[in-house]
């Protein structure tokens, strides 16, 4: 028994590596051909003339606008629900907030797509007098959405671990439970939120089938969040289907792919990380 | 309610105890902090677990709750700052004045009363947060924001809480890197700053080593002058040892609430109790 759970941790380790392994092997080509450098330097994206042309910056721009739209969302509403369910809700409340939380992490992405087609797409579009409603921003929302029940779980944990000593202490010294909160309990969270943004924005990063639907998919530098954008995993989603394997477009979209498994691989350490720091701290 | 701090000339705070309520004058003749309770009673839900409990807490002397574990020693106590408010589901029954004011009723806000009435508990809780910030926590939520006044305060407090010497050059540093005694006597500190009447100490050294427990026993003497404490303890020779009145709980059976069996100078309770519960409860603890 104690066996099988060992090679099953082992089993995890050894996919992650084999992950990465087949990954670089595959953006062998690209980092030879096209060069790392200027893959990751030149804004033109032309993958199928000739030559084809492959700057990742509209690319990794494009992301990045999504998902820090998506952080700006996720942030706020998530911690916001969590302070409201540790701190200030009943059991009862509390029992039912968490199953709706539950069913919002369930819903598929593709019916946030959806959602986000039949309500955001037009909304934003009158919002900001666009021609297209399919924007960074319209995007960035949706995945925003999408996370905030990793965001809410995790703070709520965070929150939760905070002794209750503490919050007794603070309202023992004439503090509302408010001024208890922000002044006490959050920070004393801190970190844990922190992480939670952080997994909140992994989840964010490597979401594919919402944003494809809703960003309008132009693969330019965008000048704002107003404008269409293609990010890494709608371009991987969206051209795969048709490159010649082994060619030079296969290899570079296996090179989108390192780029957003070494960025998320570095946001889910780092969140674990604190998170562990948290843990330590408490233990006294 | 303004209270002046001094230093006095050995450099040792003294917190003069001087608040111009005027009614406090007339209902206790001029001490203040003075508790009455009245046929008071505290149920969790359906469960009664303390019933008509009537005693005075004189100001400005130390009173001991003592009784067996589970007869609502710390339930009491928390009635006198309203922390029972905090749990939910607490009813508290009777009539609790501090300086002849009504605590229990609407006018009274718990916001108020607890920097009236500040609390030490089992376990050291410091904010995680720097020495100093951990002391001027309470004067920060009175309003205080003036740099000195925050720090003649936190001087005087810690000074007060006798921790002053071992701290002085390291106010930055993060409350959790002190021993856990030092850490009780920063919260002491943090309680003394919002410059409160009374005191409530729920077994405040029960987690602490003898020499730690000295010290705040210590402490505690050096604050009756200025400030009433009511503790609870567990330790029959610290009850006897610190405390000018005591009062003993009791709760015979699981059906039946707790009741306060006696209250009185230490002295005598503890040589000639009027009560044989009395009696042995505390020889027994003596062993
Ligand atoms: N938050 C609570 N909810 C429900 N019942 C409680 C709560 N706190 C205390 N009680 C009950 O009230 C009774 C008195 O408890 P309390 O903690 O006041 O006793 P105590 O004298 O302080 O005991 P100890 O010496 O062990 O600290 C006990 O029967 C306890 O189970
Ligand atoms: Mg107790």
């Amino acid at each position: 028994m104690r066996g099988l759970i060992y090679a099953c941790g082992w089993l995890a380790i050894i996919i992650l590596g084999a992950i990465a392994a087949f990954l670089i092997h595959n953006s062998v080509r690209a980092i030879q051909e096209a060069g790392i450098g200027t893959m990751l330097s030149t804004t033109a994206w032309y993958p199928t003339s000739s030559p084809g042309k492959f700057g990742l910056l509209p690319l990794i721009v494009g992301s990045l606008y999504v998902t820090g739209v998506a952080l700006l969302v996720s942030v706020p509403v998530g911690v916001g629900a969590a302070v409201f369910i540790s701190e200030f809700s009943g059991r009862r409340v509390k029992d039912v907030m968490k199953t709706i939380i539950e069913f919002m992490a369930a819903v598929p992405s593709v019916v946030y797509g959806l959602i986000g087609v039949a309500v955001l797409i037009p909304l934003v579009k009158d919002i900001f007098a666009l021609d297209s409603g399919m924007t960074a921003l319209t995007g960035g929302v949706v995945l925003g959405i999408m996370s905030i029940p990793t965001v809410i779980t995790i703070s709520e944990d965070a929150l939760h671990a905070v002794p209750a000593d503490l919050r007794r202490g603070s309202a023992a010294l004439g503090n509302t439970r408010w001024q208890t909160t922000y002044k006490v309990t959050l920070p004393a969270a801190g970190s844990g939120i922190f992480a939670a943004s952080m997994l909140g924005l992994g989840r964010a990063i490597g979401e594919t089938m919402a944003v494809l639907m809703l960003t309008g998919n132009a693969a330019v530098m965008p000048a704002s969040v107003l404008e269409s954008v293609r990010t890494m995993t709608g371009t991987i989603a969206a051209e795969m289907g048709e490159v010649v394997q082994g060619g030079l477009h296969y290899s570079v979209l296996f090179a989108v792919g390192l780029v957003l498994f070494i960025i998320t691989f570095a946001i889910n350490l780092a969140a674990d990380l604190v998170l562990e720091r948290q843990r330590k701290r408490w233990r006294r | 309610m303004v209270i002046p701090m001094q230093l006095s000339a050995d450099g040792g705070a003294v917190i003069t105890a001087v608040r111009d309520a005027e009614y406090t004058a007339e209902v206790t003749g001029g001490a203040i902090g003075s508790f009455s309770l009245t046929d008071v009673s505290v149920a969790y839900g359906r469960d009664r677990v303390i019933e008509g409990v009537t005693m005075d807490v004189p100001a400005h002397a130390v009173t001991a709750l003592i009784g067996p574990s589970g007869c609502g020693k710390s339930t009491l106590l928390r009635c006198l700052n309203r922390m029972n408010d905090e749990l939910g589901n607490v009813h508290v029954g009777g009539r609790i004045t501090l300086d002849g004011q009504d605590i229990m009723g609407k006018a009274m806000d718990p916001v108020e009363l607890r920097m009236r009435v500040g609390q030490v508990f089992q376990r050291p809780n410091p904010f995680p947060m720097s020495i100093f910030d951990n002391v001027a926590y309470g004067p920060r939520t009175q309003g205080i924001r003036s740099r000195t006044e925050l720090s003649d305060l936190v001087e005087a407090t810690l000074r007060s809480s006798a921790l002053w010497d071992e701290v002085k050059n390291s106010l930055k540093k993060h409350a959790f890197e002190l021993s856990g005694g030092q850490q009780q006597r920063l919260c002491i500190a943090r309680a003394l700053a919002t410059r409160p009447e009374v005191i409530l100490m729920d077994e405040p050294a029960s987690a602490l080593d003898p020499i730690s427990t000295q010290q705040i026993e210590d402490t505690i003497a050096a604050l009756k002058s200025s400030v009433t404490i009511v503790i609870v303890t567990h330790n029959m020779q610290q009850a006897a040892r610190i405390s000018d009145k005591t009062a003993f709980m009791l709760r015979e059976s699981l059906e039946a609430p707790a009741f306060l069996v006696e209250m009185g100078d230490t002295k005598r309770m503890f040589t000639n109790p009027e009560d044989t519960r009395t009696e042995s409860y505390i020889t027994g603890r003596f062993g």
